[in-house]
């Protein structure tokens, strides 16, 4: 018996089939007993559709959000004392402005790549709230909220109003004369709340509207505490998600019981890694090409001062429709007032809407009597009653967004104010009845439809020995295989066609 | 089955064999994809060089978003390229297993919970009692400090301005405002004089000031005296949600406010003429001293701005 030691192979043998990696691991295991969790986690499957992206951009410009608002906060002064302005900026120079208004300015034109900074993290919040909405859509209408996930849906509503929320603050930080216009709204808002809502506005605001308690109060909001809400919610979201394991549609070799796609390493971790490439490529780009939020153009703010056509971010946008189109219902009486102008619009109408949201699982449920668990998804047209009332509620929030721009359109179309105004109120009240039974006949129509949501499949056209031409489908994709789940069954109006050899001498025949 | 169903019948990860179809690229041609990917890393890699470049000699904002953003693009679109169409075409499965667990588990759980902690409270009812109060007052009083020191309370200032009998009515500068000095037809913003430069002058007492035509001119019974030699003020905070009504429409006589297009007319006390705006701006009576200042004779007569409970009139 011969005894090498000490020769490169003898040492590579001494550590075993993986190498240096495999020895890492094993002392790693040895500590914190992570190899068959870990192995599991790589071999974890991930459906290929494309809708499961949508989550995917609302996490990935929640990273880009965190590592730019870090960036600005080193920057970025949350103070409202005076200072005068003597910035690069000189239409402003010499103005008694903010120190949070002259940071911002300063953000944008002292600090390198300041400026690119600022315009990433506006575009990430917009393209994040938006991510948000596009994916709860996806889960709505494919049912993916049924048993056993109607909590991860509840959290999902929450990061919404979370990240609406945050972006309002964030957009107030810079004190510039637009934003400052939105606290202003913000405070009366709370204002309007009966019984309690001049306390609550003294208590958010440290004393009447504007005192300087606010922005600092904002800014720790903003930078903290909602940000830290919305990791802790996430982490919990993907918590769920990997326990309850994805939902999938309904295809060849997927039931109920298993989850067919790529599996987590390589395949999805490289996509996965490009996608936040990706967005974060396109935040940049959006930064560095589309000009958002320039605060030295609006100027800073003034209580007394006013710039025309003020717009918040999209997603404020359904509450300054509501605000605009709801009729001047003041109430008052016994020496009390209760602004109903303001109260239901920008209070409780979000608070009935979202409450819906929270709901929708406990109410499907209650009509379906459906207490199974449900891993694959449905198709949006085999559900008509739903989509038709997710569409409804669509319809009804963007009409209540487009009714924020009534000053704009009634310019544009050269018509009256109070035309516009009417048309929205109409609008906004019909769009959702009219939205449910067209949707409701379309998803019955597309039931109807052979095949429908399969791709088509070409067919082979072939030459019989006679010289006959006849027409074979080729067969359906497998994944367009539907597996023990069918439409319901939909009234048929006419008799089945008969097979008739057509003008065109093409015989075609059943599969 | 045909070949292509076969292929595409899922499988486990595990174990998987190295023949398996499913760990094959399902790009048809990988090497020309992969030329592509190749390309796609090196022109992401060139821009990130220059977006080094352009950082180090401080470019333009958009040369530095181009560069950065543009090889993040790259780099992502060569990495997903990768995944997609170099890697194992899969489809793979994963077996679910039922999260529920059998039912002697559950009530061993359920067991532990209610029998063992229905043996506390039921034999130490006494202290369980004492403790659940004690934390519910704990969680009220804690309130107390957290809540209460964020701010006064409004004990009726919402009811007030600083504008009283004597304020002169002074401009953004601070000049007081004389009888000659606003052509008819034109507005200013005004303030009682000391708040003009101060948070609160500018959210609270704002005012507009309107020289209309018409000398004698009076906005309701009980104003006949409100508005001399045709100087007309009105409170600049919408009734609606504050927004200072900062736009005249001189030729209709109104007051817009450019939030959500309420209307004030003025010449009938701002009654609200159009919009979600409730109630009509307050008057401030003016009159004119003997020097020719425009002076306030008080403060408005009703709370100014938007809607709140205690609001009285
Ligand atoms: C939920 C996630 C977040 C959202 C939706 C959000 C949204 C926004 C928005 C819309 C702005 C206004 C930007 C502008 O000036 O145009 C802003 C400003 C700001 N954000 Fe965020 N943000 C988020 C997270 C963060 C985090 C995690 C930080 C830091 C730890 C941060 C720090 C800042 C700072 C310092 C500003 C002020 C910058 C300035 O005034 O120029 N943000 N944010
Ligand atoms: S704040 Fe003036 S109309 Fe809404």
């Amino acid at each position: 018996m011969t005894d090498v030691l000490n020769t490169k192979r003898a040492k590579q043998a001494a550590l075993g089939p993986y190498g240096r990696v495999g020895k890492s691991l094993d002392e790693l295991d040895d500590r914190l007993g992570i190899a068959k969790g870990g192995r599991t986690f790589l071999d974890k499957i991930f459906p290929d559709h494309w809708s499961f992206m949508l989550g995917e951009i609302a996490l990935y410009s929640f990273v880009v959000l965190m590592v730019t608002g870090v960036f600005l906060t080193l920057y970025y002064i949350p103070s409202q004392a005076i200072v005068t302005y003597h910035g690069g900026y000189l239409p402003l120079d010499g103005q008694k402005v903010t120190q949070a208004f002259s940071s911002s300015v300063d953000l944008s034109f002292a600090v390198r790549g300041g400026l690119l900074m600022r315009q990433m993290h506006h575009w990430a919040c917009d393209i994040f709230v938006g991510a948000i909405v596009v994916h709860m859509a996806r889960v709505f209408f494919t049912g993916a909220f049924r048993k056993p996930r109607e909590l991860n849906w509840t959290i999902g509503g929450t990061l919404l109003i979370l990240a609406i929320v945050n972006g309002f603050l964030g957009y107030s930080l810079p004190d510039d004369l637009v934003s400052g216009t939105g606290i202003r709204i913000a405070y009366s808002i709370i204002l309007s709340i009966p019984v309690v809502g001049s306390y609550l506005g003294f208590l958010v605001f440290g004393g009447n509207f504007p005192g300087t308690a606010i922005i600092p109060r904002f800014f720790i909001l903003h930078v903290l505490i909602v940000p830290l809400i919305i990791i802790g919610l996430v982490t919990a979201h993907m918590a769920l998600l990997l326990r309850q394991k994805h939902t999938q549609f309904p295809g060849e070799g997927r039931t109920e019981n298993n989850v067919v796609g790529s599996p987590m390493f390589p395949v999805f971790m490289a996509k996965t890694t490009g996608f936040l490439f990706v967005i974060s490529g396109i935040t940049a780009l959006l930064g560095a090409f589309a000009q958002v939020n320039p605060i030295w153009q609006f100027g800073p703010y003034d209580a007394s001062r006013i710039s025309y056509a003020v717009q918040p971010d999209w997603y404020m946008g359904f509450l300054d429709g509501a605000l605009r189109i709801w009729p001047s219902w003041s109430f008052h009486s016994f020496g009390f007032t209760i602004p109903w102008e303001v109260f239901i619009p920008a209070v409780l109408l979000p608070g009935l809407i979202f409450n819906i949201v929270f709901a929708w699982p406990a109410i499907e449920r209650r009509f379906t009597k459906d207490d199974a668990m449900h891993n694959l998804l449905d198709r949006p047209s085999d559900r008509p009653k739903r989509t038709a009332a997710g569409v409804a509620m669509l319809a009804l929030l963007g009409m209540l967004f487009i009714a924020s721009s009534t000053d704009v359109m009634a310019n544009f179309f050269h018509v009256s104010l109070n035309t516009v105004l009417w048309t929205m109120r109409v609008l906004c009240i019909t769009a959702p009845f009219v939205a449910y039974p067209i949707t409701y006949k379309i998803c019955k129509e597309l039931q109807a439809v052979k095949g429908g949501g399969k791709r088509k499949t070409p067919n082979v056209v072939t030459r019989t020995a006679e010289g006959e031409y006849v027409a074979t489908p080729a067969p359906v994709y497998v994944d367009d295989l539907h597996h023990g789940h069918e439409p319901t069954e939909v009234p048929k109006f006419f008799p089945a066609d008969t097979e008739e050899p057509g003008d065109s001498g093409v015989r075609v025949v059943e599969r | 089955m045909s070949e292509n169903q076969e292929i595409r019948t899922p499988v486990s990860v595990a174990g998987l064999e190295h023949e398996y179809p499913h760990l094959e690229p399902s790009a048809n041609n990988p090497q020309l994809v992969e030329r592509v990917i190749a390309v796609m890393f090196l022109i992401g890699i060139a821009l990130l060089v220059a977006f080094g470049a352009c950082y180090w000699i401080n470019a333009q904002p958009w040369k530095l978003g181009a560069t950065l953003g543009g090889a993040m693009f790259f780099l992502g679109v060569g990495l997903i390229a990768w995944g997609k169409y170099l890697m194992p075409r899969g489809p793979f499965v994963e077996e679910r297993h039922t999260l529920a667990n059998s039912e002697a588990d559950r009530d061993a759980f359920a067991a532990a919970i209610v029998e063992r902690g229905g043996d506390v409270v039921k034999r130490r009812k006494v202290l369980g009692g004492l403790l659940g109060g004690g934390l519910g007052i704990f969680g009220v009083v804690a309130m107390f400090p957290l809540l209460r020191s964020l701010g006064p309370l409004p004990k009726g200032t919402l009811d007030h301005t600083d504008w009283k009998n004597g304020s002169y009515v002074v401009d953004q500068s601070g000049r007081r405002v004389q009888v000659g000095d606003l052509a008819v037809g034109s507005i200013v913003t005004v303030f009682p004089e000391g708040t003009q430069d101060t948070d609160r002058g500018q959210a609270v007492d704002q005012t507009v000031l309107i020289r209309l035509s018409n000398e004698d001119f009076t906005t309701q019974k009980g104003r006949e005296t409100w508005a001399p030699k045709g100087y007309v003020a009105y409170s600049k905070v919408c009734t609606h949600l504050g927004c200072p009504v900062g736009l005249y429409e001189q030729q209709l006589q109104l007051l817009v406010c450019p939030c959500h297009q309420s209307m004030f007319n003025v010449n009938n006390g701002a009654i609200p003429q159009f919009g979600p705006a409730p109630r009509p701006l307050p008057q401030l009576p003016l009159y004119v001293d003997a020097d020719g200042n425009l002076r306030a004779q008080s403060d408005y007569h009703v709370p100014i701005g938007p809607g709140f409970w205690e609001r009285h009139v």
